[in-house]
């Protein structure tokens, strides 16, 4: 899973009213950029490169010595201490099964500019796996006392943090994939990454690319891998070009724009 | 684990089958798997809660000598990323990979080029890992395989919840843990012949109605 994060335009700093808008409030939330007649591809992420954005990967950790992955901008490892409260320690260890850095490597060829760090909440105890995802979360989204998953996504998504999770494409109950205020994503077949789908039937939202991709892979391989694992830092990529040309827009805009230029939708028209 | 699941694993365990049969259904569904991917292998992982330890329960193909029974940690590596994550994944040169090779390979000399893996998952549990190591080389991996061995998966992750009740229930019978008596009670009884297994029955019966089971 990935976390967007970008702090741009800030709608506190506007003095907005908070729950309701006054009549001579209207002119104050006129928008800071116009947005073109029609929302294309190239508006939207042309000439970007990720600049300005954070990516960050909750995953296996990130073997940051591949070539293909390049610098992080920060590694922690999540795990829970004795009176069961959120640890975030420096990662000394990298990677623990070679996932993150393929996603990180991913990340790092669509959008090379962006800055990517690295929360680990897989290997330290296999056991209690989901208490250390919540708390990496929690790590990665600055809400150290967020106690629900459900509540965290939310928070995420006012806070104007984009979380990017894989869809699970197995019959089990999985979060926070299914949650509205996560971008989900599912494969794709095609072979440009660029290319991502609308999905017309939820919950899964968004098809990126997710067959056969080459991916560096801890110990300095480089691997072809298959997987929805493999379409969310696609995905994340494409929300990281988007938000680093247009760093005012709100998760809610940003799912429009991607929604506007899905290659299904509008995106396939201007290229 | 409560009482009622636990005799009624050991009853339908007594009625289904044993242990043995149910490894033969596992090794069966690493057979089809393995045949219809055309793969060199393929695999059934259990975890071990205890010793949070992924355990080969099931191979066939490529290193079936040698790897039933082994372990490895379930914390790191390829597998366990697919049992943590829940997530089916697949991955292709992975002859390279030094963690891959400490999983799989150490001992067995073999290193196969390329792995697909699926969680058994069984309600809100990840059971282990199912895994077809090397198809053929020549052709690109496509997402109807990807649908194809979660169904392989649902399938093993049924048999293996199977034959973990299975074993739930021999140890049942064999009088490890509170509910020995009972299955002791009920092999005593059963044991009996005649008129005293007919008065053995209803002593049970009355015993249930007076713990107010209605039975």
């Amino acid at each position: 899973m990935q976390d967007v994060t970008k702090h741009g335009w800030d709608a506190g700093q506007a003095a907005l009213p908070a729950w309701s808008l006054p009549k001579d409030a209207v002119d104050r939330i006129a928008l800071p950029h116009d947005w073109p007649e029609r929302v294309t591809r190239d508006w939207a992420l042309g000439g970007s490169t990720g600049a300005g954005v954070s990516v960050c990967i909750l995953d296996s950790g990130v073997d940051a010595t591949h070539p293909l992955v390049g610098e992080l901008a920060s590694a922690v490892v999540i795990s829970i201490g004795e009176g069961d409260e959120i640890v975030a320690e420096e990662d000394g260890e990298g990677d623990v099964s070679g996932h993150g850095t393929a996603c990180a490597g991913i990340v790092r060829r669509l959008a090379p500019e962006c800055s990517i760090s690295s929360v680990r909440v897989l290997g330290s105890s296999f056991t209690g796996s989901g208490t250390v995802l919540l708390g990496g979360l929690r790590y990665a989204i600055e809400q150290p006392f967020a106690s629900v998953l459900h509540e965290l996504a939310d928070t995420a998504y006012f806070k104007r943090t984009v979380l990017v999770a894989s869809a699970h494409n197995m019959p089990v109950e999985s979060y926070p994939w299914r949650f509205s205020s996560v971008i989900s994503v599912g494969s794709h077949e095609e072979p440009d990454p660029l290319d991502f789908f609308y999905n017309p039937s939820p919950p899964v939202e968004f098809f990126g690319r997710g067959v056969n991709i080459q991916v560096p892979w801890s110990g300095g391989r480089t691997l072809t891998v298959s997987g929805n694992s493999f379409a969310t830092p696609h995905i994340s990529s494409i929300c990281a070009l988007v938000l680093s040309k247009h760093p005012e827009l709100t998760p809610f805009q940003l799912k429009s724009v991607l929604y506007l230029t899905a290659t299904n939708v509008g995106g396939g028209n201007d290229r | 684990m409560t009482a009622e699941p636990d005799l009624r694993a050991a009853v339908a365990a007594g009625v289904v089958g044993s242990e043995e049969s149910f490894r033969s259904l596992l090794s069966a569904i690493v057979e089809v798997a393995r045949s219809i991917f055309g793969a060199k292998a393929s695999s059934i992982l259990l975890l071990d809660p205890e010793t949070e330890e992924l355990v080969f329960e099931a191979v066939v193909g490529e290193g079936e000598d040698t790897l039933l029974g082994t372990r490895f940690p379930a914390g790191t590596g390829i597998a366990g990323w697919v049992l943590a994550t829940r997530t089916p994944l697949v991955i292709e040169d992975v002859h390279n990979d030094p963690r891959w090779s400490r999983d799989v390979a150490e001992g067995t000399g073999y290193v196969p080029r390329g792995l697909m893996a699926a969680p058994l998952l069984h309600e809100e549990g990840a059971l282990g890992v199912l895994s077809v190591l090397d198809r053929p080389e020549q052709s690109l991996f496509t997402l109807q395989e990807m649908e194809l061995l979660g169904l392989f998966a649902n399938q093993a992750a049924i048999a293996v919840d199977l034959l973990l009740k299975a074993r739930a229930a021999e140890r049942l019978l064999a009088g490890d843990g509170e509910l020995g008596v009972v299955a002791r009670l009920a092999g005593a009884v059963d044991a009996l012949e005649d008129e005293r297994r007919e008065a053995g029955l209803r002593l049970l019966r009355d015993l249930a109605d007076t713990f107010g089971t209605g039975a």
